[in-house]
């Protein structure tokens, strides 16, 4: 489905180099790495926003952008928003005809937000906007679905229900989704395969269980990183834990080691 | 930034028949008034009288100055104002800024210099026309080129363009005005760029009229795509819409309104600034029905204004002034909400 092969991003230096990977229909990915490490730029990359300085990105199949942000020039009803997913099939000139609107409004439905469909998106909370965003990329007929830190900004109800429209997606349409997140619990909770970007040329690249461990994530984030497991009503819970109070503790010290 | 909520006061629907009645209402009214009144009914009549053979009841003199005078203005200004009024609501969607209009991009600038050119010439109203016209083309086409010349051309290096090129023609007019003779042609020039519907008549509504049809349906095609470019140029080519090629189509479309609009009645301002950002107020923001109710707002505005131009005092006042006077203190409370905080 996705194939992406000797990617490599350039600023003024480097920022990523060699990157290989290749994700299946109905397959979750996460991206995991530091502020500043390129997630974005990969994301973009594979978006087609920007062409990559080395190798390629190959995808059998539309792609749809989801931003964690929008913000518009003016107000616009969600239904409005949503109907904007339709623009690859409007094309340059003309308008979104009943068909469009059919499908925005069935896109709307699917994600349970219909009621949202005639408020302003500037008057929607944090978590409903994101669902219309995702409304929007549904609505857009895409193959592969992007999403740059969905659920960076929510709280924990809202978190659950992101993490389960993506899963849902994946499984019962198909839908190949990659997502970038500070969260490793997220990636432990949907992804079957996590990408960490410890550094330009230095990559972890495989099943989430494998992937996302103890050592792997300390490693990423130069902080003492637990992973967990409990067992809650029967169901396995994977999680991982900072240790946050070992930043004090080596500063206090002066030891800079991870 | 919320200029105002995605619901106006009124549905758009109801908008659109509020405004399709109120326009023609509006017409007729403003050829009646002026400082010679004109009964309604004569007004009526004499219109009536053009489609089928009616035996007069009003006068001789009514009918001269309704159909030679009045009609072929009031018509014009009713183009004039829906054209800008449209161009103006362009350019704020294509580039996300809320206080876009026209003359942001030098159009404007370009056709009044064109035009002073030809008053400087002395020719007459068919060289002022033309060459008003490639003025606003010239520029568009200047601008095009500066924000092209570094590569990709975003939104910033665009404006960017339209502020150095307004400065380069604004500096020719004044080197015009410099050399103009000071008994006729001067008092031409500054009464010319102060904006004026005075000149109307037939050979200017119809070049208003063909420049600004044609602007304005090449905008009404492509408007759901300006509603995608109003989320910006990222989203917009995310989405995959190709996003140099309608902006250019747009860019065309505003211009060609512009320089003929500068071209037929002088610079009139505050239109394409004021009346998008009413319609948003009144009937929300919902890109449908959002040209349409837009060129109604713009065209019934205009003529009211006009109407007053004419009618206040003995001595014709300056358009451009009045909308002015009419536009400024929107454009303040406009500037108000900005700097209330989100929400507010």
């Amino acid at each position: 489905m996705l194939k992406v092969s000797g990617l490599g991003i350039r600023y003024a230096d480097w920022i990523l180099r060699g990157l290989d990977f290749t994700l299946g229909a109905g397959e979750v990915m996460a991206i995991l790495g530091p502020n500043g490490r390129g997630k974005s730029s990969l994301m973009r990359a594979i978006a087609g926003l920007t062409r990559p300085d080395e190798g390629r990105v190959e995808c059998a199949g539309d792609i749809a952008y989801v931003p964690q942000f929008i913000t518009p020039g003016f107000d616009m009803s969600a239904l409005d928003l949503v109907l904007t997913g339709r623009s690859r099939q409007v094309g340059w000139m003309g308008s979104p005809g009943a068909r469009d609107r059919e499908i925005a409004r069935d896109c709307l439905r699917r994600l349970d937000i219909e009621r949202f469909a005639q408020r302003g998106i500037n008057h929607l909370s944090g978590g409903e906007r994101q669902l219309v965003l995702i409304a929007r990329a549904l609505a857009s007929g895409c193959h592969l679905m992007l999403l740059d830190e969905p659920a960076s900004a929510l709280d924990f109800h809202n978190q659950a229900i992101i993490l389960d429209v993506m899963r849902e997606l994946a499984q019962s349409d198909g839908m190949t989704v990659v997502f970038t997140t500070h969260a490793p619990q997220h990636a432990l909770e949907i992804a079957n395969r996590t990408l960490l970007l410890h550094d330009a040329r230095d990559f972890a690249y495989g099943p989430t269980p494998e992937t996302v461990t103890s050592a792997q994530l300390s490693r990423l984030y130069h902080l003492p990183i637990r992973r967990l497991s409990l067992d809650e009503d029967g169901h396995r819970i994977e999680t991982a834990i900072p240790l946050y109070h070992a930043i004090a503790r080596r500063a206090a010290t002066g030891d800079t080691r991870a | 930034m919320s200029l105002s909520g995605g619901r106006g006061l009124l549905a758009p629907r109801h908008g659109l028949w509020l405004l399709g009645l109120g326009l023609p209402l509006g017409l007729l009214l403003a050829l009646g008034v002026g400082r010679f009144e004109i009964p309604l009914r004569n007004t009526l009549g004499i219109l009536l009288s053009q489609l089928i053979p009616l035996e007069p009841w009003w006068s001789d003199i009514e009918e001269r100055l309704v159909t030679w005078g009045r009609l072929p203005r009031v018509l014009l200004a009713a183009l004039i104002g829906a054209g800008l009024a449209v161009a103006g609501a362009a350019l704020q969607g294509l580039f996300r800024n809320p206080l876009a209009d026209p003359q942001l991009i030098g159009v404007s600038a370009g056709a009044a210099c064109g035009g002073v050119l030809a008053i400087l010439l002395d020719g007459s109203g068919t060289l002022l026309v033309v060459l008003a016209l490639i003025g606003g083309l010239g520029a568009l086409y200047f601008v095009r080129w500066l924000a092209g010349s570094g590569g990709g051309e975003s939104v910033l290096t665009l404006i960017l363009a339209g502020v150095v090129v307004s400065a380069v023609f604004g500096a020719l007019v004044a080197l015009a005005k410099f050399v103009a003779d000071p008994q006729n042609q001067l008092p031409t020039i500054v009464f010319w760029l102060m904006g004026s519907l005075a000149g109307a008549d037939y050979p200017r509504l119809l070049l208003g009229a063909v420049a600004t049809s044609i602007g304005l349906f090449m905008l009404w095609l492509i408007r759901f795509q300006l509603h995608v470019m109003s989320l910006g140029e990222d989203d917009a080519r995310a989405l995959g819409l190709p996003v140099t090629r309608v902006r250019t189509l747009a860019l065309i479309a505003v211009a060609l309104i512009t320089a003929a609009s500068v071209a037929v009645c002088g610079v009139i301002g505050w239109v394409g600034l004021v009346i998008p950002h009413l319609t948003r107020l009144l009937f929300g923001a919902h890109f449908a029905a959002f040209i349409p109710l837009t060129a109604l707002l713009g065209a019934l505005y205009l003529v009211g204004v006009d109407t007053l131009a004419r009618s206040l005092s003995d001595a014709e006042i300056p358009l451009g002034a009045l909308t002015a006077l009419v536009g400024a203190p929107m454009f303040a409370y406009l500037l108000r909400r900005l700097r209330r905080p989100e929400g507010a």
